[in-house]
């Protein structure tokens, strides 16, 4: 008898408070998202309606930086996996007895607040730093180009900031596949490409999956990127959130912006999802 | 034998064939090195910087000096900022990692109607932007005319910091073999001895790296907190604030000092981990 009740008891804390703190939350946004602006009220007074063009109005506005977060967030994700494929490649196979330190190294730069890292790119790539010199210097880029507050800067910065997310995913189902199966290929005449095609990326596909996500869906939703090093242009929809928050105090918009997001975000996921037939996620 | 096959084969390939083919063998672990490059410029910047005798604003180099990290609470606010987010860091850290571990337990070890829903619940906060999450808490504080500071942060960093624990003990539950926990039942342990003694020195481990990554997680968090702190001021949010006018390099001694602990702490636990082993 007690044992058929043992999980739900387990659970019942924990999903008492997400149910509280982060359902009840959505529900609320939800409903947040569809108020009306009190004719002749204060800023910020709302009366609960059911103006659904809200949300319509919200993305007709802001469709530019609508497309331009999944665009830079896409490309970023791209950038991440292309960087981070090989590395996590070269840790499980070639790092030997350094597997452990080089981990922790992937990881290390967490450590130091990402804001500030964030912000040593800026400067990194501002005038006074040395790239844009050296580059200049080697005629690579012309005189009056800058790196900072330019798109390009936006996506290195989040390609940055979260290649450790695909980063350790992709090593913790590289690390798993058998050396031996790598070997096998190679024996059936298989070249490095085939295998690697064939044996090598199927088998780390869960891990694929699981970095992409993980570095698409914070990406999407990021504000902070763009807004030290971006410049008004390529504001993204995170920003427009913020500032509707904070400073328009526009709630409904804010939140069928969120809800929005969140929306495109989980239709994504679950078309990408299916489509790469992985089902274990969690 | 394996000196006159060197002999016999090296002359014979030309210099630049040589190379090609050393790049070649070794490019991914070229590769590799550029990839570690990349992650770790903008640290060894910041540390770089916290030795810069910049006055107000750290933009340029002024000269070196040891007087940023003699006096790390010298610049103000930057050192009570420090102390929110480690009280925060902590409680967020302590609660999530019990609520998680209970959920972890119950999903990793029990099959019950509901178990999908409940791996759904998990997944969701994980799927969420941050931005959503931070702005739905803050309207529902709002209703309930509760306002932003230090508790509904703590309660927002539980909420995000939930998952990652649940998936981290998880996996760890995972992967134990249920025959040690069988031979302790056979030794006549009863379920809670055998739980207490067996199954969660076990599973500690997993608990373990899930609190650091819960603490690094609401620690290093800026956009959550953001809404729902108010007035009060966090470190990231600190430095987030005074980006505009400069950032004091105290915040780039107590960055690089923050690298230095959890790598310290990190290095330390793998090898208390590998002498156990």
């Amino acid at each position: 008898m007690g044992k058929i009740r043992t999980p739900y008891l387990l659970l019942l804390p924990g999903f008492g408070f997400l149910f509280t703190f982060f359902i009840l939350p959505i529900i609320n946004l939800a409903q947040t998202s569809t108020q009306t602006r009190i004719a002749g009220g204060d800023t910020g007074e709302y009366e609960q309606t059911l103006r659904f063009t809200n949300y319509l109005d919200a993305f007709v506005e802001n469709k530019e930086q609508f497309g331009r977060s999944f665009l830079y967030a896409t490309i970023a994700t791209v950038l991440a996996l292309a960087i981070a494929y090989p590395l996590a490649y070269a840790i499980a196979f070639k790092a030997g007895k350094y597997k452990n330190l080089l981990l922790v190294l992937v990881v290390a730069p967490f450590f130091t607040s990402f804001l500030l890292r964030t912000i040593a790119w800026k400067q990194i790539l501002g005038e006074e730093g040395f790239v844009v010199p050296t580059l200049r210097s080697l005629g690579i880029i012309s005189q009056s180009t800058t790196l900072t507050s330019t798109s390009f800067a936006v996506v290195m910065g989040m390609t940055y900031n979260f290649l450790p997310f695909m980063t350790l995913p992709l090593f913790a189902s590289i690390d798993r596949i058998d050396p031996r199966t790598l070997e096998a290929s190679g024996d059936l005449y298989a070249n490095g490409l085939t295998t690697f095609r064939r044996v090598t990326l199927p088998l780390s596909m869960p891990g694929v999956v699981a970095g992409t996500l993980l570095t698409f869906i914070p990406a999407a939703g990021d504000y902070v990127n763009a807004a030290i090093l971006g410049n008004p242009n390529t504001k993204m929809l995170g920003n427009v959130i913020e500032s509707r928050y904070f400073k328009i105090v526009d709630y409904p918009t804010a939140a069928a912006l969120s809800f929005t997001l969140m929306a495109a975000i989980l239709i994504l996921v679950t078309l990408y999802i299916r489509k790469a037939g992985t089902e274990e996620l969690v | 034998m394996s000196q006159k096959i060197k002999d016999a084969t090296i002359p014979t390939i030309p210099l630049g064939a040589r190379i090609q083919r050393w790049i070649g063998r070794n490019l991914i672990r070229i590769y590799a090195i550029f990839a570690f490059t990349y992650l770790f410029i903008p640290v060894a910047y910041t540390f770089a910087f916290s030795f810069n005798d910049s006055g107000k604003s750290n933009l340029i180099w002024k000269g070196f000096t040891l007087g940023n990290w003699q006096n790390p609470c010298g610049a103000p606010e930057v050192c009570s900022a420090l102390g929110n987010s480690i009280k925060i860091g902590f409680l967020a850290t302590f609660f999530s990692t019990i609520l998680g571990t209970m959920i972890a337990f119950a999903i990793g070890r029990h099959k019950f109607r509901g178990r999908s829903t409940s791996n759904l619940l998990i997944f969701l906060p994980m799927a969420t932007p941050e931005i959503v999450m931070g702005a739905s808490l803050l309207s529902l504080f709002l209703v309930f005319k509760i306002n932003p500071g230090f508790w509904p942060t703590v309660i927002a960093h539980i909420v995000f910091c939930i998952s990652f624990v649940v998936v981290t003990v998880k996996a760890r539950i995972a992967s134990l073999d249920p025959r040690l926990e069988q031979a302790a039942m056979d030794l006549y342990a009863n379920e809670f001895e055998t739980f207490r003694r067996v199954t969660l020195p076990l599973v500690a481990p997993g608990i373990a790296g899930a609190a650091l990554l819960a603490f690094s997680l609401s620690f290093d968090d800026f956009i959550i907190t953001n809404f729902n702190s108010g007035t009060l001021t966090t470190f990231p949010k600190f430095i987030y604030v005074s980006a505009a006018r400069g950032i004091p390099a105290q915040a780039n001694v107590i960055g690089s000092a923050m690298f230095f602990l959890a790598l310290t702490i990190v290095i330390v636990g793998q090898l208390v981990n590998r002498r156990k082993g």
